[in-house]
């Protein structure tokens, strides 16, 4: 620290614009301290004190605090149900990724081309987001889903068990969160059409481009950044999955939705072992941290690839 | 000392009414009174129509001691509930009291969470060992400590429309339901009421749903009225007679194909099923009472059939617990006591919840004997099927809940009773092999 109060005299303003360039300065430090503590206090340290838990047999109240190393790691992949609710995220993951990306897609394209009450329309697609977890599985588990008198069976004239069969079960949450979310990336996709430059699409009509070809080779290829972002933002929001499901189905039945982060918060506040229950999210953080990375190598190939 | 908070009757009275609104929405209450001295924090999970007998008696409690502030917090009946003791007792901020059910005793590690009863104190307020069921007394204790005071049993019962029982015959001289007592007897009682029903299931309990523990309550009223149990007495191994589970899991099987109970009500359904009259006969815990005598729905109740031999009913009995505090101020504690030993002491009063009252006094008294229903099924007190004495054993525990789960599509046929008897030794399985999170050294 002594060495870089001193410098700033005898810096050149070569060097101080080298150091700049590495990103020190003492100012750039002082201004970003304040995140910088709070960083650390509710996140770095934290995740290092559930590491810990993690390798011990703490349990709610804070006691029964043995060290029993990986213990607790070997019992989770020894436990059917963590993996049978780890596929159940990947599957939930898979399930409303696709459809996510491609109806915020469909619906942003719609929304660019109809002129007339815009608003409207995107009021329409928008607004669901706007509503809390709660309000959204209170209104399609009471209103929606019931067998006897709910919105579906009744239009159709069915009796399906929609939130409590468990081969309809898992999709029946997609099917909601699809409808709840797919706001969000419908607005993104939105903004990224409104951005693109009217003149690509009159110089393409000069040369005889039909609509097909146009939205082909001017419009998805200029959206390639956002349908990045929206991909990896979607993946790691699906694989987090807890609210809804929590409300809906209380993961089951038999355990046919219940995802890993619901596994853990069971394991943890019901059944009292805190442990192992931080265990398990250590698990899903893993794989959290390779699908980031795995997507900012593929970004980065293919921000290379373009330039 | 701090002088206790000036507040006049009148303004006390109107609180409890503003509370009595705000725990019907069951949300925490932040009373304006400062650091009360006598301010006793009491949360309970009675969001039934056994919520609204406990709110009359904190509010006639405050009338008789105005220098005691109960504040009454209603949470969510549940998994819910028993993480906030846990959580609240863990960091010794708990409140002064709380509701529990006793077969959760043996699962919290009651030497963390919950503080051990001041039998001294107890005893000035008037409450003696003597005065309580002996077996549920027994309950309380852990270890030969007490860490809790029995409230009430609450088993489940028979509920019956006695229009629709009376129009298919069922009901003797007196109007009361004809006892059934094997397996053919009671089929035949609700085929009757299904004729009269014209075809509709007679009978609804909560049969499916988010988190539905009908199927095992029903499940845990019939086997062991043979003489089944469901683990060593240790409490390390699985004890199950199957031929007996099958025989009371075949009998749950038949309700749901022969059209005598409706497979698909949740819990909502069932009790709204039996309020409108849809339905003859709802099986449930006592609690659902008051709202049905709102309702003005013509019923009445009687004990769970018995089917398999004995009378056993599934219970559970709830209890009141001291949540650890840290620092327990002793004059909240001493009114503490004196709020547990009022409501205690008129458990006859508690009674018309539904509930039977485990304060043996109160079973004798006259206001309790006429009350009509609750006082037909109090015969079950001696016969009452609790939970085994483990970890993972209670009210909304997770055995209660993943037996649960195995059992429902046996009673939609989506599974036999032979599948649904393999999940629940599954799940009876993975619980045993997970390591009790408060081991006994802790206590």
């Amino acid at each position: 620290m002594t060495t870089t109060v001193a410098a700033p005299a005898a810096a050149t303003p070569a060097a101080t614009e080298a150091k700049v360039r590495r990103g020190w300065t003492q100012h750039g430090l002082l201004f970003v301290a304040p995140f910088l503590v709070i960083y650390v206090v509710f996140l770095v340290w934290p995740t290092i004190l559930g590491l810990r838990m993690s390798m011990s047999s703490v349990n709610i109240a804070g006691t029964n605090d043995n060290m029993v190393g990986f213990d607790n790691y070997a019992e989770a992949f020894a436990d059917p149900r963590m993996w049978r609710s780890l596929w159940n995220t990947v599957v939930f993951t898979v399930l409303s990724t696709v459809p996510l990306v491609l109806l915020g897609l469909g619906f942003a394209l719609l929304v660019h081309h109809l002129r007339f009450v815009q608003w409207l329309w995107r009021l329409s697609f928008f607004g669901p987001f706007l509503l809390p977890s709660a309000v959204v599985s209170i209104l399609w588990l009471q209103m929606i889903y019931p067998p006897d008198y709910g919105l579906i069976n009744g239009t159709l004239g069915t009796d399906f068990t929609w939130l409590t069969d468990p081969s309809t079960a898992m999709f029946s949450v997609v099917l909601t969160t699809v409808w709840w979310t797919v706001g969000f990336n419908f607005l993104l996709y939105l903004a990224a059409l409104q951005s693109i430059p009217q003149h690509l699409y009159e110089a393409a009509a000069i040369d005889g481009a039909s609509a097909w070809d146009k939205l082909r080779s001017i419009t998805l290829p200029l959206l390639g950044r956002t349908t990045a972002l929206i991909v990896v933002l979607q993946l790691l929001a699906s694989l987090k999955v807890f609210d809804q499901i929590y409300l809906m189905t209380g993961g089951g039945p038999e355990d046919s939705t219940r995802p890993i982060i619901e596994y853990a918060y069971d394991m943890g506040f019901t059944g009292y072992r805190i442990g192992y229950a931080s265990a398990v999210s250590y698990i899903l953080f893993a794989i959290i941290v390779i699908v980031s990375l795995a997507q900012l190598r593929l970004f980065r190939k293919r921000a290379e690839g373009s330039s | 000392m701090q002088e206790p908070p000036k507040i006049t009757r009148r303004s006390l009275l109107g609180g409890s009414l503003a509370l009595a609104g705000a725990t019907a929405a069951g949300c925490a209450i932040p009373v304006g009174l400062g650091s009360a001295q006598n301010r006793v924090q009491y949360w309970h999970f009675l969001g039934a129509s056994d919520g609204i007998i406990m709110n009359k008696m904190v509010t006639a409690f405050a009338k008789d001691n105005p220098n005691i502030f109960v504040e009454e917090n209603v949470l969510a009946w549940g998994e819910p509930y028993y993480t906030k003791i846990a959580m609240a007792g863990a960091g010794g901020r708990s409140p002064d009291l709380a509701t529990f059910h006793l077969a959760r005793l043996a699962g919290i590690g009651a030497g963390a969470i919950l503080d051990p009863i001041n039998v001294k104190l107890l005893e000035e307020v008037g409450l003696r060992a003597a005065d309580f069921s002996p077996p549920i007394w027994e309950r309380a204790h852990l270890d030969g400590v007490l860490y809790a005071i029995p409230f009430d049993a609450h088993p489940m019962v028979q509920y019956y429309n006695t229009d629709i029982c009376g129009k298919a015959g069922l009901l003797g001289s007196d109007g009361k339901l004809l006892p059934t007592r094997n397996q053919d007897e009671l089929l035949a009682m609700l085929r009757k009421a299904k004729e009269a029903l014209g075809g509709k299931p007679p009978l609804v309990f909560d049969a499916l749903g988010l988190g539905t523990v009908g199927p095992w309550r029903v499940w845990y009223s019939l086997y062991p009225q043979s003489g089944g149990t469901l683990l060593s007495d240790d409490g390390t191994t699985i004890a199950i007679d199957d031929q007996k589970a099958l025989q009371a899991l075949r009998l749950m099987a038949q309700l749901g194909q022969e059209g005598l109970c409706d497979p698909r009500t949740d819990y909502g359904a069932s009790v709204a099923s039996f309020t409108n009259g849809q339905s003859a006969f709802l099986w449930n815990g006592d609690w659902e009472t008051t709202g049905l005598k709102e309702r003005k729905t013509p019923f009445s109740m009687t004990r769970f059939p018995s089917v398999f031999g004995t009378g056993a009913a599934q219970a559970d009995c709830h209890s009141f617990v001291l949540p650890h505090q840290r620092n327990r101020d002793p004059e909240v504690e001493r009114a503490t006591y004196q709020f547990i030993a009022y409501l205690v002491k008129n458990s006859a009063d508690w009674a018309v919840a539904g509930h039977v009252p485990a304060y043996l006094p109160a079973l004798e008294e006259p206001d309790y004997l006429a009350l009509q229903p609750q006082s037909e099924y109090r015969s079950v007190i001696t016969e009452v099927a609790l939970d085994p004495q483990v970890w993972f054993a209670g009210s909304a525990s997770r055995m209660w809940i993943e037996i649960g789960e195995a059992f429902s599509p046996v009673i939609s046929g989506e599974r036999t009773p032979e599948e649904g008897l393999a999940a629940a030794k599954a799940s009876l399985n993975r619980l045993l092999s997970a390591p009790n999170p408060f081991p006994e050294q802790e206590r």
